[in-house]
């Protein structure tokens, strides 16, 4: 097994995860500074490390920052970028931007949730391994209809050419592993 | 490093690049890579060198003899037909390469022989086949200035933009212009703002340059929310320096010594290729401290938005950068007495930064004379949606809709006829065929209910729901809405809900008035651009397919057969033959005829299961 899960680590060991967690944090604090303008990209930061803002790790960046945590929960909650909740290993974003919409957006992105099985509001997989969202525009209008796995973003998509790519994703996993 | 080293510079770089036998040009834009354009680079490249025709630009600056290079460029604008690969000197232009095909390319190149047929550009109308780029209908008629070296040269290397006469618009500010006189040119110019509101550009840096005060700051916004809008994305991914130069001049202008790029999250590319270019800019000297050795100084930052649509409005985006919620807020005071930090900031679009060093160096004069009056220099547009040629197109101002959809834009895909197109996405509003030869400028498209805004052209053909399309834009508004002001929070969502209804079939026929007096009233009490502008979509449709509108809430039909809602079964009396098949299948005893003449449905009974369709043995019943 690559790692423990945290909760089933003994107790000492589960506070110096805990220590670790804010040792990270320490470091983004400390290279981007404790301005008021460096919240966002500390946020930012954060995310790209835990792929979520913890709430334990936003009240502590508030009172590293010397703000109060509802502005801090205030700034993550504003911004779309920003998930309160653990995302999953492959975030996808489907695109929604009026080119992709009138291009036939909707059924790619039925084809996904049904695919990775997601229902209703549900936006990640129990297994944490996809998480599926909606975003405005992903600026590659000319290849609508468009998606972003991670940061690579896929183009002239079809319900059909779904399967083919999470085909490969899943197959390119198990290799790594 | 002072300004005779730059003129050093741009003829030793120049005399390099002219050393090339030949360059292969292959788009590195977040399309074609989308595409798989890096493959086709990688392949090129191994196919030169093998020949042992490979030469670098650093091999060429040493002197080397002659060769062939490949190197990554921005955006063409076509990105329909990516990856794109351009060949110089020829000009010819090779559309949806596979690596696979690298070897062909090399090999007709280097030994002059024909070019690759099959990879060459054929318009899907005509048919007639295109060699070079600049011949093609799409390029032909379209007056690049903005997004001239979009396509054409390396944006990660500097030494391109150089010897292409690239920062002696900064050289000529800061060494021959007052920042009075810097202001007065760019009056002079006509220019207007490139960010939607056409603000000209001139007086708002000449505002800001009169304010006093030690601490000023030049901000850049990249950030490009609009849904089917990318002519910021290519030019900060196809031609960085151009916006730093832009922004350079302007800090001198007014006298800023500190600058912001904001650009959104969606765009890694665009924010890879500013780093880049920022850390060469200041390697050379040409940002930073004591500029080209006059005493100025100039330092830029990027900041990465985080996925919000309302920070394209200024002061929201400044809160932003701030680290604060980006909630706009009432002007005056405005960004140019009052802004980042509270200090004197000059806000302005990319494109509008893209066009300033040109204007500097040819003159306001050469600027003017593009375009129409009041309305000067180019546009860059977004067309998108169903028209046959997608993709990035600039025109002068005045260039009518007819010409950007259906010469440039190649007309309506597989034939369709043209309905309407939307302008200036969810800010904008929809035009119609009447409107075909309406020039597009600020003014003109301002009195037709709609409004360039950041230049996203979706053209819809006879098979899109204009009431559909209305909900999708207020939902789009409606997410996005800060909800600071009431008229926004509030009566977005309430229009949302209207059109919502209609959609669903659950229309109220007094919704057409009410949803009237709605639109009327968020755009007269909405604090910001957002609000104001978020009702167009919905009062063009009230006001150009006001009966698509009534034939949802009355009639509870779709005429473009999208809304599934209202969708319903007819049999067509044509192809009926009268054999009962489907009245049978029916649960619910909705279809009654004849036997041998054609049946008809009862739409009052009818559940819509489909039922009757899969059994029709002669597919005489249609959806719609």
């Amino acid at each position: 097994m690559k790692q423990e899960g945290v909760n089933q680590a003994p107790k000492e060991e589960r506070s110096t995860t805990y220590q670790r967690k804010f040792e990270k944090v320490n470091e983004i604090i400390n290279r981007l500074g404790r301005s008021q303008s460096a919240l966002i990209p500390i946020l930012q930061e954060v995310q790209e490390e835990y792929r979520y803002l913890p709430e334990e790790i936003l009240t502590y960046i508030a009172t590293a920052l010397g703000l109060s945590p509802a502005s801090v929960f205030g700034v993550a909650t504003f911004y779309a970028q920003f998930s309160l909740e653990a995302k999953g290993k492959y975030v996808i974003k489907v695109c929604d931007g009026t080119a992709c919409h009138v291009r036939g957006s909707n059924p790619v992105l039925a084809a996904i949730k049904k695919r990775v099985n997601l229902t209703g509001d549900k936006k990640t997989t129990s297994d944490l391994r996809y998480t599926v969202e909606t975003v405005s525009c992903l600026g590659a209008c000319g290849l609508a209809p468009v998606l972003m796995i991670n940061d690579k973003i896929y183009g002239q998509m079809t319900p059909e050419a779904i399967n083919i790519i999470l085909d490969q994703l899943e197959k390119e996993e198990a290799a790594d592993e | 490093m002072n300004k005779e080293q730059l003129e050093q510079w741009k003829d030793q770089w120049r005399r390099g690049f002219e050393r090339e036998k030949a360059r292969i040009l292959v788009c590195a834009g977040t399309g074609c890579v989308a595409n798989g354009s890096l493959a086709v680079y990688e392949a090129l490249k191994k196919e030169v060198e093998a020949r042992g025709a490979y030469v670098t630009v650093d091999l060429l600056l040493e002197g080397e003899k002659t060769g062939v290079a490949v190197v990554k460029s921005g955006c063409h604008g076509f990105c329909e037909m990516g990856p794109l690969v351009r060949l110089e000197p020829s000009g010819i232009l090779y559309t949806k390469v596979k690596a696979e095909d690298a070897a062909e390319i090399v090999e007709a190149l280097l030994s002059g022989g024909e070019p690759v047929a099959r990879l060459l550009y054929r318009h899907p109308l005509t048919g007639q086949v295109y060699e070079a780029e600049h011949q093609i209908p799409f390029y032909h008629n379209q007056q690049r200035t903005a997004l001239a070296h979009c396509g054409q040269i390396d944006p990660e290397d500097i030494r391109e933009y150089v010897a292409d006469g690239g920062y002696e618009g900064l050289k000529k500010a800061l060494t021959q212009m007052t920042p009075e006189e810097v202001c007065q040119e760019i009056i002079a110019s006509g220019r207007r703002g490139r960010g939607g509101g056409g603000f000209p550009t001139g007086r708002k840096w000449d505002l800001t340059r009169i304010e006093k005060g030690p601490k000023k700051y030049v901000v850049c916004n990249g950030d490009e929310g609009d849904p089917g809008a990318f002519m910021d994305r290519s030019l900060m991914e196809g031609d960085p320096h151009r916006v730093l130069e832009g922004m350079a001049i302007a800090g001198y202008a007014i006298g800023a010594d500190e600058g912001y790029i904001y650009v959104r999250a969606e765009y890694p590319l665009a924010v890879q290729r500013l780093k880049t270019a920022i850390a060469q800019a200041k390697e050379y000297g040409l940002l930073g401290q004591n500029i080209l050795g006059t005493g100025f100084n100039f330092e830029l930052k990027i900041k990465e938005g985080a996925g919000a649509f309302v920070c394209g409005e200024e002061t929201a985006l400044l809160a932003s950068i701030e680290g604060r919620r980006g909630m706009p807020s009432p002007k005056p005071p405005f960004p140019a007495q009052s802004g980042l930090w509270g200090k004197p900031t000059l806000i302005n679009n990319v494109e509008t930064f893209a066009n300033v060093a040109q204007i500097i160096v040819k003159g306001a004069a050469w600027f003017s004379s593009i375009g129409a009056e009041n309305n000067t220099g180019t546009k860059t547009f977004a067309i998108t949606g169903q028209v046959a040629n997608t993709g990035l197109i600039e025109v002068p101002l005045g260039t009518t809709l007819r010409q950007v959809v259906f010469e440039i834009g190649g007309g309506i895909r597989g034939g369709k006829k043209f309905k309407a197109v939307q302008i200036g996405g969810p800010s904008g509003g929809c035009l119609t065929e009447e409107h075909l030869d309406l020039p597009l400028d600020f003014d003109s498209l301002k009195a037709a209910g709609a409004m360039i805004g950041s230049g996203g052209l979706v053209i819809m053909d006879e098979n899109t729901c204009m009431v559909e399309v209305a909900r999708f834009f207020m939902n789009f508004t409606q997410n996005e809405s800060c909800g600071k002001c009431v008229p926004c929070r509030e009566g977005t969502k309430r229009m949302l809900e209207i059109l919502q209804r209609a959609v669903d079939g659950e229309g109220r026929p007094e919704d057409v008035d009410l949803l009237q007096e709605l639109a009327e009233a968020v755009r007269d009490g909405s604090l910001c651009g957002l609000g104001k502008t978020a009702p167009n979509p919905v009062l063009t449709m009230l006001k150009y397919f006001k009966d698509e509108y009534i034939a949802h809430v009355v009639e509870k039909r779709c005429p473009a057969g999208v809304c599934s809602a209202l969708k319903g079964y007819q049999i067509d009396p044509e192809k009926c033959k009268g054999c009962s098949k489907c009245a049978r299948a029916c649960p619910v005893q909705a279809i009654s005829g004849e036997l041998k003449k054609p049946y008809t449905i009862d739409q009052t009974k009818c559940i819509k299961c489909g039922a009757c369709v899969t059994n029709c043995p002669f597919k005489a019943i249609k959806e719609g």
